[in-house]
């Protein structure tokens, strides 16, 4: 029997500095056996425990993309107990990682649609594993038109802003960056909240577009109106939650919302599914 | 159906003849009352007991259990590498457990042992045990098993259901494992089949006469999550909880753990802990926000986990089994059968 618990051995192969304030690091972690790399084959969505023996462990949403192989990489906020000692892990040390966890992004779902994908803060890693996903050239011509509004406090906030600035240059996918606000003269892209800049950029909803949130609850909270002023019905909000979890399984009790456990029935929900249950996320 | 009759002045050699193939667990009383424990050599299961402060769940699922462990010590090739730490699996057996406790077992045995994923721990543990229930012929003011599918001679989950015929016990042999079990006993006196199951029938009917106490559930299914989580009852059935967690710990059907990692010198061990959705810790992110902040959504969260959303996940039935344990030992006297009986009745104004 395969034993959900067990995480599998990976060595930390590379850790960036991921924003100015230093909160977030980007590590790279490689597989120590050649064989763990396939099993732990994933959606673009999904999250995984790392796993820190002596310390413990904690989920965290995988900001590398199935289309990247060899490696998986996590860009994780100093917070807690875990993610304070993570920080302060070196490139070669041994750890674990557990997964792949929860379901993903209703891939099949958005083939040949529209996809908005709107993200803020450090709640952008799973949006950067769709999206890298998504310009794949084996899976570019899955979806139609790919929208992407992200903000974040400064411009030194803004995560993989290397990446960022590289799509914004591509014709393929049409680039909505934002910052709350900057003293920098030369920033040349939208200043404002998240809210906002969507409701003047994205895309109106048709039957054909999705929109996928992610983000602080209070982004959340009031991108929603935005969305429902541009159309979008309950159904084509695509959200990804977060709760306390330990197991990641579904077997510990503590992250559901109603009977929905959002370590294995999510983190991914629509909207329409979460207004059918108890808002304890 | 096999049933067969063990005098009692057998029972102890009987018993004693299992040790050979199993380990045993059975009721025995200490300073707080009844208590499922191990059965060290020499110690038979009390029988005569009423109910058990605690049910046989820890029998699988203790309230500790090691997982995974590992070496901090860099001089090891494998440091850093967690592995299972051996368990034993060997045959177990627990004799004289309740009616309602078996069936908690199965409860509990959905939560572990899923399509997506199983719990090597819990299911290799469920796997050796052999359950030998004891019918109770006068149950307790506090059981309400009748109204919950389970009661006072409920086979569910048990392997081998003795009935205490004051001289002899009759034993009704359930599954090969009860069977395996009782030849292991030698106990090998087959009783007739056609008197037995009317003596069996006899007894349960004067058990279950014998419960008054009560639920209703039969409109919890038909009401949704979102209604009975916002009644307006909540605030006063919390009031004078004091969120102690005993109802979650006595409660045989309640699962939830957590898990902590735990270091002596270079060895470290990952360990699982029985939890409490009655604690604020339960639930806070390591932000500091927490979604069932206050004891009211936590004891809600806690008969609405019993009542309604295990009802809907699994369309088996309610997670309670009527043993009355919650009742007994709540300081505060707050009442699942009272709970139950709001929330099945609740019609939500318009």
């Amino acid at each position: 029997m395969e034993n959900p618990y067990l995480p599998y051995p990976v060595r930390i192969d590379d850790i960036e500095i991921a924003t100015e304030d230093k909160s977030l690091k980007t590590f790279k972690f490689v597989f120590l056996n050649k064989g763990d790399e396939e099993k732990f084959s994933y959606q673009a969505g999904q999250f995984a425990e790392l796993s820190i023996p002596g310390i413990g462990e904690i989920p965290i949403g995988i900001a590398s993309s199935p289309v990247e192989k060899g490696f998986v990489k996590f860009t994780v906020f100093r917070t807690g107990v875990v993610t304070s000692y993570l920080h302060n892990m070196k490139v070669g040390d041994i750890m674990g990682i557990r997964g792949p966890l929860g379901n993903w992004y209703p891939w099949d779902k958005l083939e040949n649609k529209n996809v908005v994908i709107i993200g803020g803060g450090f709640a952008f890693t799973t949006l950067r594993s769709s999206i890298i996903y998504m310009l794949d050239p084996a899976n570019r011509s899955k979806f139609k038109n790919i929208d992407v509004v992200y903000g974040a406090r400064s411009p030194g906030m803004l995560l993989y802003r290397e990446e960022l600035f590289e799509w914004e240059k591509r014709d393929d996918i049409n680039m909505h960056i934002t910052v709350d606000g900057t003293d920098d003269p030369d920033w040349k892209y939208h200043t404002g909240f998240v809210p906002q800049i969507v409701e003047q950029n994205a895309p109106k909803a048709d039957e054909d577009t999705y929109a996928i949130i992610c983000g602080p609850p209070i982004m959340i909270k009031f991108t929603q109106p935005s969305l429902t002023q541009l159309g979008y019905k309950e159904h084509q909000i695509i959200m990804s939650l977060e709760n306390r979890m330990k197991c990641g399984i579904g077997m510990c009790g503590r992250c559901n919302i109603g009977k929905e456990l959002v370590c294995k029935d999510g983190p991914v929900f629509t909207l329409e599914q979460i207004n059918q249950t108890p808002k304890e996320y | 159906m096999k049933f067969i009759t063990i005098d009692k002045k057998d029972w102890a050699k009987g018993i004693e003849n299992s040790r050979e193939t199993y380990r045993l667990f059975g009721p025995v009383k200490d300073k707080n009352g009844f208590l499922i424990k191990s059965l060290e050599d020499d110690i038979l299961p009390d029988m005569d007991y009423h109910d058990s402060v605690m049910s046989a769940k820890s029998v699988l699922f203790p309230q500790t259990e090691k997982m995974l462990k590992t070496t901090l010590d860099e001089s090891q090739e494998d440091h850093h590498i967690m592995k299972r730490v051996e368990t034993d699996t060997s045959l177990r057996a627990v004799v004289g457990i309740r009616p309602y406790d078996a069936k908690a077992i199965e409860i509990v045995n959905l939560n572990f042992d899923t399509e997506d994923y199983r719990d090597p721990y819990w299911c290799d543990a469920y796997k050796a045990t052999t359950f030998i229930g004891l019918g109770i012929n006068k149950p307790g003011p506090f059981d309400f098993s009748t109204s919950t599918g389970s009661g006072p001679f409920s086979e569910e989950g048990l392997d081998v259901l003795l009935a205490d015929l004051d001289d002899k016990y009759l034993a009704k042999v359930l599954t090969d494992k009860g069977d395996t079990f009782m030849a292991t006993c030698r106990f090998e006196k087959v009783a007739d089949e056609k008197e037995s199951l009317a003596l069996f029938d006899i007894l349960r009917k004067e058990a279950e006469n014998n419960i008054v106490s009560k639920i209703d559930t039969d409109k919890l299914k038909e009401k949704t999550i979102l209604d009975l989580h916002e009644a307006p009852f909540w605030d006063d059935i919390a009031f004078s909880c004091i969120n102690c967690g005993t109802c979650t710990f006595v409660c045989p059907t309640c699962w939830c753990f957590d898990i902590q990692d735990e270091t002596k010198r270079q060895s470290s061990f990952r360990i699982r802990n029985w939890d409490t959705c009655m604690s604020p810790m339960f639930t806070i992110h390591a932000t500091g926000h927490n979604p069932r902040d206050t004891k009211t959504q936590r004891v809600r969260q806690r008969f609405m986990h019993k009542l309604k959303y295990f009802l809907d996940k699994y369309d088996q039935g309610i997670m309670c089994v009527g043993c009355g344990r919650c009742v007994k030992s709540c300081p505060v006297n707050i009442d699942i059968r009272e709970v139950c009986n709001m929330m099945n009745s609740y019609e939500k104004q318009e």
